[in-house]
């Protein structure tokens, strides 16, 4: 038996900021990266259908039963940023009851979600984290605008630390206005939503 | 309910001690010169003295000539608070020692003063920004931060 212990090379009693330090600088350098190439919008999302295709029964009616289901379990991700988020709970509970479009389960994992909220501020701060929980959802996947300030900062516009609008950061299909918007409002952007999940078809997977 | 102690209260106990700390006072609170500040929050924090054991905020105000900060001091034993503020001249490189070795929760108000006011606090041992990111230019609750 060899009981022998292992002493690591590195000197361990490093204090815990120092250690710290280069992640806080990467953060800040991907930030300012941010901050300088994503002041122009990103193209909005287009759904197109190439005229070949459009009287094509066989491949609309796999398209229309395809959507048909997408549509009635779009699973939204648990993402929230500040208070829109609240109304966005609002609307899952009871009395406005989201599980009427088959979408009560809000996904703890973005690898589950089909829908992302963006319901509150987006700081430049959390920019990067927004990128990669969109970048972590599995296609096809759908971005939903939630009030003022993630539409294009509102009450902060041109403030310092915040993305003049989330369409900067990962592109947008659909926008509910308000400050915060009322339950409602929000439902009838799910629904206009699920018309435009509708009208997806698997024959053009490109969204650009 | 939190009574605000008798400010001839704290002026007598820090001269006990430490004549000559207090600039000036008024109704509510005490003036420190910067240099002693570190010290008068020792002496208030004595559990045989007044016993202000908890540091409810630190905040920094920027009068434009000055840069005025102020600590809310409470003692949770003998339930009552207390205002203790210093002055900061000048715009570049301001620094106050810091007291994050009386009050642990100085920590990271200090760093949101640091973040958004510029003021440095010697001895913290890991005065790094907070709200903002690394490489952020300029600190920007200061009057005359003109922004991007």
């Amino acid at each position: 038996m060899d009981n022998e212990i292992i002493v690591p090379d590195q000197n361990l009693n490093i204090p815990l900021h120092d250690t710290t330090w280069d992640l806080d600088r990467n953060e800040g350098d991907y930030i300012n990266h941010l901050k300088s190439t994503h002041l122009a919008p990103l193209a909005e999302p287009l759904l197109e259908v190439p005229d070949d295709l459009q009287k094509n029964v066989a491949v609309t009616s796999i398209d229309a039963l395809i959507g048909w289901g997408r549509k009635a379990s779009a699973w939204p991700l648990s993402f929230g940023l500040a208070c829109c988020a609240f109304e966005m709970m609002a609307s899952a509970m009871s009395r406005f009851d989201l599980s009427r479009f088959g979408m009560e389960v809000f996904r703890p994992s973005p690898r589950q979600a089909d829908l992302i909220i963006i319901a509150g501020t987006v700081t430049w701060k959390m920019a990067p984290a927004i990128e990669r929980v969109y970048e972590q959802m599995a296609e096809p996947r759908w971005v939903i605008s939630m009030g003022v300030c993630a539409t294009s900062g509102g009450p902060y516009y041109g403030s310092y630390s915040v993305v003049p609008g989330v369409n900067h950061i990962i592109p947008v299909d659909v926008y509910v206005p308000g400050c915060p918007p009322r339950p409602d409002a929000l439902l009838y952007g799910i629904m206009q939503l699920h018309e435009k999940i509708k009208r997806y078809s698997i024959k053009n997977k490109n969204r650009k | 309910m939190t009574e605000i102690l008798d400010v001839s209260k704290i002026i007598n106990e820090i001269n006990k001690e430490l004549p000559n700390s207090i600039v000036k006072n008024n109704d509510d609170s005490v003036w420190i010169r910067p240099d002693d500040i570190k010290k008068v929050c020792s002496i208030l924090k004595n559990p045989q003295g007044l016993d202000f054991s908890f540091l409810t905020s630190i905040s920094a105000v920027d009068y434009i000539e000055y840069f005025e900060i102020v600590y809310h001091l409470t003692s949770m034993r003998n339930n009552y608070s207390g205002i203790i503020k210093t002055k900061c001249y000048g715009r570049k490189n301001l620094a106050l020692p810091s007291v994050i070795d009386i009050w642990k929760t100085a920590d990271l108000q200090e760093r949101e003063i640091w973040d958004l006011m510029g003021i440095q606090f010697q001895g913290h041992p890991n005065l790094k920004r907070i709200l903002l990111w690394e490489g952020f230019d300029g600190h920007p609750l200061r009057k005359d931060y003109l922004g991007n």
